[in-house]
Formats: C-alpha cells, sequence, structure tokens
C-alpha cells in the first residue's frame, strides 16, 4: 500500500475511534458533562490527563526544540513534568474534596466573591483561547503536511471532529476519547523512537541508548567520529567542532534556565483545564493517586523526548555534511560504510519550506555548522526558481559582508548552508532514519491524537467556564438562595452553545492565526502561574486569605505579568531594560512572588473571612466524606 | 470528630509534603540546574550528572514521589481515622 493510502488508513481509523466512543460516552447531565459524572477510574483518568497534557508542541516541536539547544531544554522537560508533583502535593486532593465542577467555582465560593469569581472566569477563557489557537493552526499542519490538504480545510476538518465528541459528550466524552489518543499518540511516538535507538546505538529503549555508544562511524566535517563513542561525547564533540555550544553544556545561563523552569512549572499547576482533570476521580485518594498515572504516562513520552533530540541531531550531522546535494536527493549518495543514504527526504522537507539549503561556497555539497545560512531575518524566502543543482532558490538579500564563495571554500571552514526548522525533528525523522511508511502514517495520526485532545480540554475549560460560572452563577443568580436559576436542561444548553462558539472562535484563530502565537505560550504559563497558582494555594493552606488579599494579589499577579509580557514582546521593550534580565517567558515567576506578596499584606490589614468560609476551609483538609461532586 | 485530631493529621501532612517538595527541589532545581557545573565533573554512560538529571532523572524522581507521596498519605489518613 502507497505512503498517501496508509495515512489515510491510520488517520481514518482513528478519527472513526473517537467518534464511535463519543457517541458510546455521551453526556446526560450536567456532572457528566462538566466532570465525566466524577466515577473516572484514577488510571483511566491519568491515561486522559496525559493527553490532555501533551499538545502538538510536545508531539511536534519539542524534540526539535531541545535537539537544537542540548542542555538548556531541560527547562522544558522538568518544567512541564515537575508541575505534576506541585499539583498532586498541593491542589489536587483539596480541589476534590471541596467537590465543584470548576476553578472560578473554587476561587468565587473560598472568597466569597463575585468579582473573584468573574477575574478567574476571564483567565480560564484568555488563558484557554492563546493555547487553543496553537492547536488548531497544529492540526491543519498536520493535515496540509502530510495528507496535502490545505492548511483550512485540515482546520475544519479538525473543528468538526472535536465539534462532535466535545459538544455532544462534554468531559465524559472528552475524557474516553482521550485515553483512546493518549494510546495512538504514545505508540506514534515510541515506535520511530524505537527504531531510532536502535540504528544510532543499537540498543532497544531510547532512554537507556541515550547513555550508549554510537552504532557507526561517521565524518562530523571536521574529525572522524569513531565508532563505540559514547552518545554524548560524539554529540558534544561534533556540535563544538561545528561552531556551537557543546550539547550538554548551557547557553543561556543559569539564573534563565531556572527561572523558565520555574514559570513552566507553577504554570503547570495552575492550568485550569489541567485541574479540572482532578474533579473527575470518585475519591480524594483517587485524586493523588491519579496524578502519579498522568505524571507516569506523561514520563513515558518526555523521557524519550530528549533521546530522540539527540539520536536525531547526530543523524542530521552524519547525512548531511558534506553530501554532495544533487547525488543525495536522487538516493545515489553513500555513507561511510557504504551503504545508500537516500536524501528524497530532503526534497520532500524542502518543498514544505521547513528545510532550505543555500549553496554559499558553490561547492554543490551541503555543510551544516553554527550561523545563519540565509541574509536577513535567518528564514528562507522561497522563489519559484531552481538552482543549479535542483534546490529550491530564495530571494533573501545577497550577503554583504562575508567572504566569496573562492575565499570560504580556500579558508576551508565550514559555513553553515543549512536551514533547519525545529519541526523537522520530530516530522521527518523516520524518513531520515528510512523506517517503513507505516511508522510515518503513524506519526500523522499521532500528531492530529495530540493537537486534538488538547483542543478538546481547553474547548471545555471555556464552555464551562462561561456556562457554569458565568451564566449559572452570575447572570442567573437567585439572589435570596445564591443559587442557579437555571435548570439543569438549560444549563446543558448554554454549555453546548458555548462549546459551539469557542470551537467557531478557535477555528477562525486556527486559519487567520494572529502573527504571534509562538509569543502568547509565554501568557498562558505566565498569567497562570501569577494569577490561580497562588490564589488556590492561599485558599487552601492560609486560612486567614480573605477576598480583599485574594483579588489585590490576582490583579497584581496578572497586571504585572501582562504588562511585562505586552511590553517586552509586542511593543518592542529593550533586552537591556528586562528586570534582574529575566526574559519575558519566565516572568510568571516574578508575579508569583508579587501576588503571594500583596496577598499578605492586603489580608493583615482586612478583617478576617466569615465563619462559614473557614470552616469551609477546614472541611477541605480532612478527605473523610468526600462523596461526590455536586452542583449545587 | 475532634478539633484535635484534625490538627494533628494536618501538621503530619504540611510535615510529609515539606519533606518531599524540599527532595522535588533538589533534584530537578538543586542537581538539574543550580548545581548542575559541580556535578557534571561526574559522569557515567557518558551521562554528565547535571545533565542527565535535567533531562532524565528529574523526571523519574518526580513520578515516584508522588506515588510515594500517596501511600505515606494513606497511611497518616488510616492512623487518625480520616480516610474516606
Amino acid at each position: 500500500m502507497g505512503l498517501q493510502a496508509l495515512i489515510y488508513l491510520f488517520v481514518g481509523l482513528s478519527f472513526a475511534l473517537y467518534i464511535g466512543i463519543a457517541i458510546w460516552a455521551r453526556a446526560g447531565s450536567t456532572k457528566e458533562f462538566y466532570i465525566a459524572g466524577g466515577g473516572v477510574h484514577p488510571v483511566l483518568n491519568g491515561m486522559a490527563t496525559g493527553a490532555d497534557w501533551m499538545s502538538a508542541a510536545s508531539f511536534i516541536s519539542l524534540a526539535g526544540i531541545i535537539s537544537m539547544q542540548g542542555n538548556d531544554g531541560g527547562a522544558y522537560l522538568m518544567g512541564w513534568t515537575g508541575g505534576y508533583v506541585l499539583l498532586a502535593l498541593l491542589l489536587a486532593p483539596y480541589l476534590r474534596k471541596f467537590g465543584k465542577f470548576t476553578v472560578p467555582d473554587f476561587v468565587g465560593d473560598r472568597y466569597y466573591s463575585d468579582v473573584a469569581r468573574v477575574v478567574a472566569v476571564i483567565c480560564v477563557i484568555f488563558i484557554s483561547f492563546t493555547y487553543v489557537a496553537g492547536q488548531m493552526r497544529g492540526v491543519g499542519i498536520v493535515f496540509s503536511r502530510f495528507m496535502q490538504v490545505d492548511i483550512n480545510t485540515g482546520v475544519i476538518i479538525g473543528m468538526a471532529i472535536v465539534f462532535v465528541y466535545a459538544v455532544l459528550g462534554g468531559m465524559k466524552g472528552i475524557t474516553y476519547t482521550q485515553v483512546a489518543q493518549y494510546c495512538v499518540m504514545i505508540f506514534a511516538f515510541t515506535v520511530p523512537a524505537i527504531f531510532l535507538s536502535l540504528q544510532v546505538t543499537d540498543t532497544f529503549l531510547p532512554q537507556v541508548g541515550f547513555g550508549s555508544k554510537v552504532a557507526f562511524h561517521f565524518d562530523d566535517g571536521v574529525r572522524m567520529i569513531d565508532k563505540g563513542t559514547y552518545l554524548l561525547h560524539a554529540l558534544d564533540q561534533s556540535v563544538k567542532d561545528l561552531g556551537f555550544k557543546a550539547y550538554t553544556e548551557s547557553i543561556s545561563g543559569t539564573f534563565n534556565v531556572f527561572m523558565l523552569t520555574a514559570a513552566l512549572m507553577l504554570g503547570t499547576a495552575g492550568l485550569p483545564h489541567v485541574i479540572v482533570r482532578f474533579f473527575t476521580t470518585p475519591t480524594v485518594k483517587g485524586a493523588r493517586i491519579s496524578a502519579g498515572w498522568a505524571l507516569l504516562f506523561i514520563a513515558i513520552m518526555y523521557t524519550s523526548i530528549p533521546a530522540v533530540g539527540a539520536f536525531a541531531r547526530l543523524n542530521l550531522i552524519k547525512n548531511v555534511q558534506n553530501v554532495d546535494y544533487q547525488a543525495f536527493s536522487k538516493g545515489e549518495a553513500k555513507h561511510l560504510d557504504g551503504t545508500i543514504n537516500n536524501g528524497a527526504w530532503f526534497k520532500t522537507w524542502e518543498q514544505s519550506g521547513l528545510l532550505a539549503w543555500n549553496d554559499r561556497n558553490g561547492d554543490g555539497k551541503i555543510q551544516y555548522a553554527a550561523g545563519a545560512a540565509f541574509e536577513g531575518n535567518g528564514k528562507p524566502q522561497f522563489t519559484d526558481k531552481v538552482g543549479a543543482h535542483g534546490e529550491r532558490l530564495t530571494a533573501n538579500p545577497k550577503p554583504t559582508h562575508t567572504a566569496s564563495a573562492e575565499q570560504m571554500r580556500a579558508s576551508g571552514k565550514i559555513v553553515n548552508e543549512l536551514y533547519v526548522d525545529n519541526d523537522i525533528i520530530v516530522l521527518a525523522n523516520p524518513e531520515i532514519a528510512g523506517l517503513p511508511n507505516w511508522v510515518i502514517a503513524l506519526i500523522a495520526a499521532g500528531g492530529l491524537a495530540a493537537a486534538l485532545s488538547t483542543a478538546a480540554g481547553l474547548l471545555l475549560a471555556i464552555a464551562t467556564a462561561v456556562s457554569h460560572d458565568l451564566m449559572g452563577k452570575v447572570f442567573y443568580r437567585d439572589a435570596k438562595t445564591g443559587l442557579s436559576k437555571l435548570s439543569e436542561k438549560a444549563e446543558m444548553r448554554w454549555a453546548r452553545l458555548s462549546s459551539v462558539v469557542a470551537i467557531v472562535v478557535a477555528g477562525y484563530l486556527g486559519i487567520y492565526p494572529p502573527g504571534f502565537v509562538a509569543q502568547v505560550v509565554a501568557f498562558a504559563f505566565g498569567l497562570a502561574a501569577a494569577s490561580f497558582f497562588p490564589a488556590i494555594i492561599m485558599g487552601i493552606f492560609y486560612k486567614r486569605m480573605n477576598k480583599e488579599g485574594a483579588i489585590a494579589g490576582m490583579l497584581t499577579g496578572l497586571i504585572f505579568t501582562f504588562g511585562y509580557i505586552i511590553y517586552f514582546v509586542f511593543m518592542g521593550g529593550n533586552k537591556a531594560d528586562y528586570l534582574f534580565g529575566i526574559a519575558p517567558t519566565g516572568i510568571g515567576t516574578i508575579g508569583m512572588i508579587l501576588h503571594f506578596i500583596v496577598a499578605y499584606v492586603v489580608a493583615q490589614m482586612t478583617p478576617p473571612p466569615p465563619k462559614e468560609v473557614q470552616e469551609m476551609v477546614e472541611m477541605i483538609r480532612i478527605p473523610r466524606g468526600a462523596g461526590s461532586a455536586s452542583a449545587h | 470528630m475532634n478539633q484535635e485530631v484534625a490538627q494533628a493529621y494536618w501538621k503530619e501532612n504540611i510535615a510529609t509534603i515539606i519533606k518531599l517538595l524540599v527532595i522535588w527541589f533538589v533534584v530537578s532545581f538543586g542537581c538539574g540546574i543550580l548545581f548542575r557545573d559541580a556535578l557534571n565533573s561526574i559522569e557515567f554512560f557518558g551521562y554528565k550528572l547535571g545533565f542527565w538529571f535535567a533531562q532524565q532523572g528529574a523526571m523519574y524522581i518526580f513520578v515516584i514521589l508522588i506515588f510515594v507521596y500517596a501511600k505515606m498519605m494513606e497511611k497518616i489518613e488510616e492512623k487518625y481515622d480520616v480516610h474516606e
């Protein structure tokens, strides 16, 4: 069967599976819609949380980022897993005992204030939308690269699928679909990782291969790296030879790595679509253990990601360094051991714009080293023209300051001629490694599973914030009893209506992405760290915290973080003015500290919370009597 | 339930959390970031130790920490008879 047919088969089968599950797990009540009835087994809930958490970015981009950054990529690995320890120890069991449906529910009730509730709702909506835009784009990209469908058509197909199972099934449909999506995703990531590990190091498990010896000789362009060298030694040596910093050395410095890791961890523990997963377990004990399962399932992928990154960087150097472009792209080039080094993949991904070659020294061979291969902003601006060797030509400005082609050749120094997009590391890996077609088809299905599962979780968080918190608890609240005047059916209608609106908005953002999708991810984490994390922690561990302190703290954290990111990312603030040299991606950590300080000081100056709220805090702390979650 | 038991339970709970969070901090921010350079002088299987903590070790320990926490809390809750 051809590659295209296989891709359609795999993706089609996975979609049929998701829709089948959605029909089987329809939500009949608000409780099922919001928290899957509160009866999801901890292991299944852990799996669903893993799928919810691991997005298109984790699946497609993370290995590439780490491959290019080496040591500093550890910030993402530790940040995106370490947050679960905070969740399990500091949030999950207590929020489960609290026994309502959403994060704004907790903030509003614990701080006995609609202002706090509405601030929380706005945060949920903002954080979730910034995130979901990237997911829908991810769906479109996978469709367009693997299935030759237009990106916009891809986004619309993705919207339709999510529509079916999120609107029909609510949290119940999403949870069971995510369990299936986790399986698809982990299989799709692990199979190529194992193949690669076997090829590069003769070791089965990528996690072990990471610390094993390289199974072949290769020429990094400066020296020969011997077979039997430890993988990380080989990598350190060859990237240093090519003018990069050693793979295991820090590039951006200890302090910035520290701040970024902290912001990612605290942000993870404050993201509403993740927190809400722990409302769905049957018991407090279940919530704790479920966080453990979730992290275990996440770690299976996250511990192989850095290994894949390292294998891929080594493979890239081995395959492209000093290879003749024409012979390579026709599949006539050879490795040192005489086997064919087929560069058909290079052509494919050059077509999609993720790779580009600029024959700066005019020798017809590809050279890879540190530095930009293209003038201007470093990214290739492709034209329709084809160069002397069959490569795609670009419209980038001619270099003005660099040496001529003759001088470059005469100097004997390697000058970088290659543009590599980070995403290529996962997307093209199976082809680079010469793996069978069904593995490539698997990557397409896995990428879609990663993007769809995260999108669905986020959309539900948005819909719930609108229908349950805003409509039920603010607009349609009975002034006397404090309860929602909406009937169960009416609230479900609002929930379904708001998920439809949310999907349409998310699809719009996927089709017309705001030019800054990549930067706004910093927003989501920074805001979650600076707004929800401290407010919830103090709500549980500091009984004296009152509404004045909480509102002042949330607003301080929000405004500070928001302002800092806006100023430095969107208004062209100068890097030299960074507060203590902290990049905007790590500023959430400072926002969180300010939040804690302001909240504490204000709470000291204002009256303590009412008695029933203090009793509620005591109730949350003791597991007994958790029962099942209830609406009112 | 009486107030003293609830307070004693809560105290032990907090002590457990602090113990585990110290380990959490040491393996990630400590070994993986702050003391990375010092640890990198130790090497096994081509891994520099600091690098290993940042890209592998910290994650394994995180998983173990959560399961250990769940187990410890189960025991504490039975001891104070506050389990579900």
